[in-house]
């Protein structure tokens, strides 16, 4: 296995961008991920365009995108792995020059779910559980899939409906900060608590909007970073995959990802770290509860304290470990396939220390971070830990 | 944002016809008032919901098994924002119960208040004809709830 670099990041503004069909969308994460590498389209052997694409126009978005990117020729394909599709796709294209079949890849998340109207995207989305078994007969949503777990944790933990809302409170916090975010304004714990139900415990505050929103990558190896002389390649220094049931009713328990755990435990293994080296994360945060659930999974709380951790707020930065300083899916947005890539993005950018404004720059003292990027309700896990 | 030109693309109506070869005895049994699981016949693994083909052993080998129905409540929400498919139905509540043979199920949950709803509390799953003729199942409190658990 050769060593892998991220050496160049591109994000688009995230929103309801009617202003923008894909193919543009994409575009406005691209050109500025090549041109922070310094490569061309030419130069570029293989592309994954990560995008579950069934809320905008075009079925199979990978060729579209691509050929308006200028990288027809290139080696192509779209990966998909459920609100994991971005970093399933940074994983192949990661694969595909550890390998040693290429030396230079783009990664393109991105998803346009503002085409349709809102309550067909939330039936788009509750289909992809277990079809015929959870939405033929019994219309679960996906919010209706966390509140599950919400209801569960709860009830075995003692963590309250307050404890959920301060994950959001946070989530807004540093959205307000994030220029790409989809939402940048702060909210109080009594905003969320006042929100409407969405699906009980859940509130409508406890849930990531629904995005339109495009994030890029340039992976490299080792040669090519030497040959580019790239000042700060930043390296992919573990990966971790698992999956979980597709029904929701073969699984153990309601109260942790065991994707998560999986996934994480293999990321720490090639890493050679523990949770304790992180500096700074994302964790997949698509619900209030979602997040609570990482801490755990992932191993930066105990089982069932989670939720003190926000309490206590270390998770914020100038605590133990900032989580979602970026606004998290919560705030910044949930562009499904976009969203792993962004989480790359906003890490390498954190490991540069290129943050801006500063406020929102984590400190470094192990040059380490970690995404966490769930599919479904646990059913694909995939985590990245980069290393400057 | 909603002022921005848009072109309407051509609307599409989608919907599949989902074989049931396999599992035709569980929809049967449905019909007859029971709740069917399959076993498999070579590792001994039950399933619910019932698959024809044994994903631990590879068995293709099943029994159909009838369940009790009887079970503890797992976890369950009220679901209030609705798919656009579903958007006549009333807000409806969803469970999840281990049953007495070990499996767990996912249905509505009906015929209880949400204030009695408690987790470990005791349930039935019975089969149900919804009003549009189809046949599925739903949980229902257990009488004397929770105390033969």
């Amino acid at each position: 296995m050769r060593r892998v670099a991220i050496i160049g990041v591109g994000h688009s503004k995230f929103g309801d961008r009617q202003d923008v069909n894909l193919k543009e969308l994409a575009f406005e994460a691209v050109k500025p991920a090549l041109e922070d590498a310094g490569v061309t389209p030419k130069d570029i052997a293989y592309v994954t365009v990560g995008s579950i694409g069934v809320w905008s126009e075009e079925p199979l978005p990978a060729v579209a995108v691509a050929e308006y990117c200028g990288l027809t020729g290139a080696g192509l394909v779209r990966t998909e792995a459920a609100c994991a599709t971005g970093s399933a796709a940074v994983y192949n294209a990661y694969t595909a020059i550890a390998s040693g079949m290429v030396d230079l890849a783009a990664v393109i998340g991105v998803e346009k779910m503002r085409e349709v109207d809102t309550s067909l995207a939330v039936e788009l989305i509750g289909r992809a559980g277990s079809y015929l078994w959870e939405f033929e007969y019994f219309g679960m949503t996906f919010p209706s899939y966390y509140a599950l777990y919400a209801t569960a944790y709860m009830n075995r933990y003692g963590a309250t409906e307050e404890d959920l809302a301060l994950v959001a409170v946070k989530a807004h916090k540093y959205g307000a900060l994030n220029p790409l975010a989809h939402l940048q304004r702060e909210i109080s714990i009594e905003d969320v608590l006042s929100s409407y139900v969405v699906s009980w415990p859940l509130k409508l505050y406890d849930s990531c909007p629904i995005s339109d929103g495009s994030a890029a990558i340039v992976l490299a190896s080792e040669e090519k970073v030497r040959e580019l002389r790239i000042d700060t390649p930043v390296w992919i220094a573990g990966v971790g995959y698992s999956s979980g049931t597709s029904t929701l009713s073969y699984r153990n328990d309601f109260v942790g990802i065991e994707a998560s755990v999986k996934a994480s435990q293999q990321a720490y293994r090639m890493a050679g770290v523990g949770p304790d080296k992180i500096d700074v994360a994302n964790v997949h945060d698509c619900f209030t509860i979602a997040e609570l659930l990482a801490y755990e999974d992932l191993g930066f709380a105990r089982r069932g304290e989670g939720f003190k951790m926000i309490r206590e707020g270390e998770t914020e930065i100038g605590g133990r470990i900032p989580v979602n300083v970026d606004g998290g899916l919560k705030a910044k947005g949930h562009p499904i396939g976009a969203t792993g890539v962004s989480m790359i993005v906003e890490q390498t950018k954190q490991l540069r220390e290129e943050i801006k404004p500063r406020s929102r720059q984590a400190p470094l003292k192990n040059y380490i971070a970690l995404t966490h990027n769930v599919g479904g309700t646990g059913h694909y896990c995939y985590i990245t830990i980069l290393k400057r | 944002m909603s002022e921005l030109p848009v072109i309407n693309s051509r609307s599409l109506e989608l919907s599949y016809k989902i074989p049931i070869s396999k599992t035709k005895r569980f929809w049967d049994g449905l019909k007859e008032g029971k709740i069917l699981a399959t076993k498999c016949r070579r590792c001994g693994k039950l399933y619910f919901p019932p698959v024809a083909d044994c994903g631990a052993c590879y068995s293709s080998y099943m029994d159909w098994v009838e369940l009790s129905g009887e079970g503890r409540l797992v976890t369950y929400t009220h679901v209030i924002v609705k798919p656009a498919s579903f958007r006549d139905e009333q807000p409806y509540t969803v469970a999840v119960a281990e049953l007495k043979e070990g499996v767990k199920a996912l249905a509505w949950l009906t015929n209880v208040k949400r204030k009695d709803i408690k987790i470990g509390m005791g349930v039935r799953l019975v089969p149900k004809q919804f009003t549009d003729g189809r046949v599925a199942y739903v949980f229902t409190p257990l009488t004397g709830e929770g105390r033969d658990q």
